[in-house]
């Protein structure tokens, strides 16, 4: 034992061992089981290898592609949204505008949604938009002249009640990230340009901006997961997994639907495994784009 | 240096082997008898009307076997939740309960495969057997084996409010086909602007209704799904000839059998009401202001159809296989579901159609007159059951391993397309058609 501390190869592979076991039985291990079953038909203690009959079956199902696509355009409008608007709102509270303790209550407050839990809110937003006209949507679009909306019956305005839940809780986080990577830039920079004359906005496009990239790449790489990723949010705001004509249906969402609804954990896996594979091509081609895994000029 | 790579590898087999025996800690297998000779026996519902029914059946039990006493400990959990629930747990064998209430849409996913996850309960309902109707055991059997017990026939019925009605100048005994039943529901709308009768969305129920009485299936004996079959596209296109007569109308909630639409009937917003006979439970217990106001009567027919009616909804309860306490809980699970003195409580407590037919007969039990029930509506259940008795079939289509994803799909998308969306019935059920054919593999 005492030699085995000492011993300068093998110790740090023991310091690591905690997380690699841990990354082996709940990682690998059901991982790997993913791929099995994905090429099973399993049923109650039996697996019978079935080839790639589920991919061929993923492949010609209307519901999948339905459920990729409002996936992928929730993830777009995610990154669309989520994004830009922390950006801005980040620049504004490190800026010198306004008291700090007025900020200050800013940022705690946009951070509170992040904390609370997913299922509270979905709840409460199903019903803000809920379909009777005193619902608090429907009260402030008759302020505006219009409605009463079926928000959730529509698949646009079903898709703006999601949208709006992803933005009142992530706002505030990504602006965190944002802002201490703000604050991780040198007052030197701005001090410099300045004096050269270039303004505030000009500032934020040269030295702000550029700095901030490894924050943005890695702002970008969670959001692509997060919203290719996202279940909970329609899980609860549709009250289950079946809503009107599977608009609110993701990509997860029709793994649960599969795997556990209607037992069908093969074909379930096998859209776990695509899942996977999409998330890991797109994030893997951004990160490479964005020349985070370049290795750091000296 | 070659023993010090053994010795850390040895160290990483260790550990993993740890850490996944303790995940795999399993629930004893010994009955678990209490201190006071009684047995205790978990079970789970997602009905709250239920967990009285069952607490109630438990005492009864335990006053007729003093030697077997048990011990009911029932938690109700919502509807998907229980499934999805229970669906994990049979996957894994792990933290199963000994008794647990499926819901009919849901069964086929549990009798899946060559072992299926539940006992078999053939034994068990062999004492009663002979009285139950056949086609709610078949509803819950594979193969020739039970695998759970039915509550109820759920034989479809009409509810009208007749005060509604009689407003409007209609007399609800003169429907007795789809077509009166469009021809009322017509003349009311014109009359009173409001809606007649329920197009759901939330729940296939009416659907498989009519196309039984047109003689017709979801699903071919083979297996293989026919959704588009001529006489599914009749039924729904007869459905949505009457929504665009104005006779029926969707409702908040999706389905008559929801939080949103109870307040809606409530008000007085819907005037008839076709669905399960245990709809009467939901009258009483959510719309207390209909009280006097509402009539039972035989569910609209086809014209010259041999089936009348058929059994809608229902729940299977069933005792899973690893259970350590399954005999008992088998023995008591078809006492307090499929004998006598259960099913005149399935009466009495649930008001729902009891499966044991004798009891539709005992007058002492149905034409009691201060059951609740009987108090709420102006006619009697029973004698509007035996009425139709004779006519109470069965659909076929139910009992098919595929049944949940076209239940899916109808609750997902097909009924959203007719009846909201107002795509024509062809169209859209061939969708249904090559999605189903598609997702089940066919």
């Amino acid at each position: 034992m005492r030699q085995l501390l000492y011993s300068k190869r093998l110790a740090p592979y023991l310091f690591i061992l905690p997380f690699l076991v841990t990354l082996a039985v709940f990682w690998v291990v059901p991982l790997s089981r993913s791929f099995v079953m994905s090429t099973q038909e399993v049923l109650y203690g039996q697996g019978t290898f079935i080839g790639l009959a589920n991919y061929e079956r993923l492949w010609g199902d209307r519901i999948f592609w339905q459920a990729l696509f409002n996936s992928v355009r929730y993830m777009v409008l995610t990154l669309v949204l989520l994004v830009p608007i922390p950006l801005v709102l980040a620049a504004l509270v490190n800026s010198s505008i306004g008291s700090a303790r007025i900020k200050g209550f800013f940022k705690a407050s946009m951070f509170v949604p992040a904390l609370t839990s997913v299922v509270v809110a979905g709840i409460v937003f199903r019903l803000i938009f809920a379909e009777s006209d005193s619902a608090m949507m429907n009260q402030v679009a008759e302020f505006f002249g219009f409605g009463p909306v079926r928000w959730l019956r529509g698949d646009i305005t079903g898709l703006v009640a999601l949208l709006a839940i992803a933005l009142w809780r992530w706002t505030g986080v990504n602006m965190m990230y944002f802002l201490a990577g703000m604050q991780a830039i040198p007052s030197e920079y701005y001090e410099a340009a300045s004096i050269d004359g270039a303004g505030k906005v000009r500032q934020f496009f040269h030295i702000t901006l550029p700095n901030l990239r490894p924050t943005i790449v890695y702002v970008v790489t969670i959001s692509v997961y997060g919203g290719l990723a996202m279940f909970l949010e329609s899980f609860m705001l549709y009250a289950g997994n079946n809503s009107p004509n599977n608009q609110g249906l993701t990509v997860v969402g029709y793994l649960y639907r599969k795997g556990i609804e209607e037992n069908d954990l093969g074909f379930a896996s096998a859209v776990g495994v695509v899942l996977l594979l999409l998330v890991m091509a797109i994030n893997i081609s951004y990160l490479t784009a964005s020349g985070t895994f370049k290795k750091e000029a000296a | 240096m070659t023993r010090l790579r053994t010795a850390t590898s040895t160290l990483v087999a260790a550990l993993a082997v740890t850490a996944l025996t303790a995940c795999g800690g399993g629930q004893s297998q010994e009955p678990s008898v209490n201190a006071d000779g009684s047995t205790t026996l978990n079970m789970w519902t997602f009905a709250d009307v239920h967990a009285a029914y069952y607490e109630e059946m438990a005492e009864k039990w335990n006053e007729a076997n003093p030697d077997q006493e048990i011990q009911l400990e029932v938690t109700v959990y919502p509807y998907q939740d229980m499934h999805n629930k229970l669906q994990l747990a049979v996957n894994s064998g792990e933290g199963l309960p000994d008794v647990v209430d499926i819901e009919v849409n849901k069964f086929a996913n549990f009798v899946k495969g060559e072992n299926p996850p539940l006992m078999d309960l053939t034994e068990a309902a062999a004492p009663y057997v002979d009285d139950v109707v056949q086609a709610r055991l078949d509803l819950y059997s594979k193969d020739g084996t039970v695998y759970g017990f039915p509550t109820h026939v759920g034989a479809f019925t009409s509810f009208y409010n007749t005060e509604l009605l009689e407003d409007a100048g209609i007399d609800y005994t003169t429907i007795k086909t789809w077509d009166d039943f469009k021809e009322a529901g017509e003349k009311y709308n014109k009359e009173t602007g409001k809606a007649f009768g329920v197009a759901s969305t939330g729940v296939f129920f009416l659907e498989p209704l009519i196309t039984a009485q047109l003689g017709g299936q979801y699903i071919g004996d083979d297996g293989t799904v026919q959704v588009n079959s001529p006489e599914v596209v009749e039924t729904l296109t007869m459905l949505q000839e009457m929504q665009d007569a104005g006779a029926i109308s969707t409702i908040p909630g999706g389905s008559p059998d929801s939080e949103e639409a109870y307040g809606a009937i409530n008000d007085g917003d819907y005037a008839a009401i076709v669905y399960p006979a245990w709809y009467t439970s939901r009258f009483v217990d959510y719309m207390p202001d209909l009280e006097g106001k509402v009539a039972i009567a035989p569910a609209p027919v086809v014209e010259g159809a041999e089936v009348q009616t058929i059994g809608g909804g229902g729940t299977g309860a069933a005792v899973p296989v690893v259970s350590p306490n399954k005999e008992l809980a088998a023995d008591w699970l078809a006492f307090a579901k499929l004998s006598p003195e259960a099913n005149v409580a399935v009466w009495e407590v649930l008001g729902f159609d009891p499966v044991n037919m004798a009891v539709w007969e005992d007058e002492e039990v149905t034409q009691n007159p201060e059951n609740k029930f009987n108090k709420y509506f102006q006619t009697n259940m029973f004698d509007v059951l035996n009425e139709v008795k004779d006519g109470i079939g069965h659909l076929d289509s139910f009992t098919d391993p595929s049944w949940p994803t076209v239940d899916d799909t109808f609750r997902t998308v097909t009924l959203n397309e007719i009846y909201e969306n107002g795509t024509p019935a062809q169209e859209a059920l061939d969708q249904a058609q090559a999605d189903l054919q598609n997702q089940l593999g066919q």
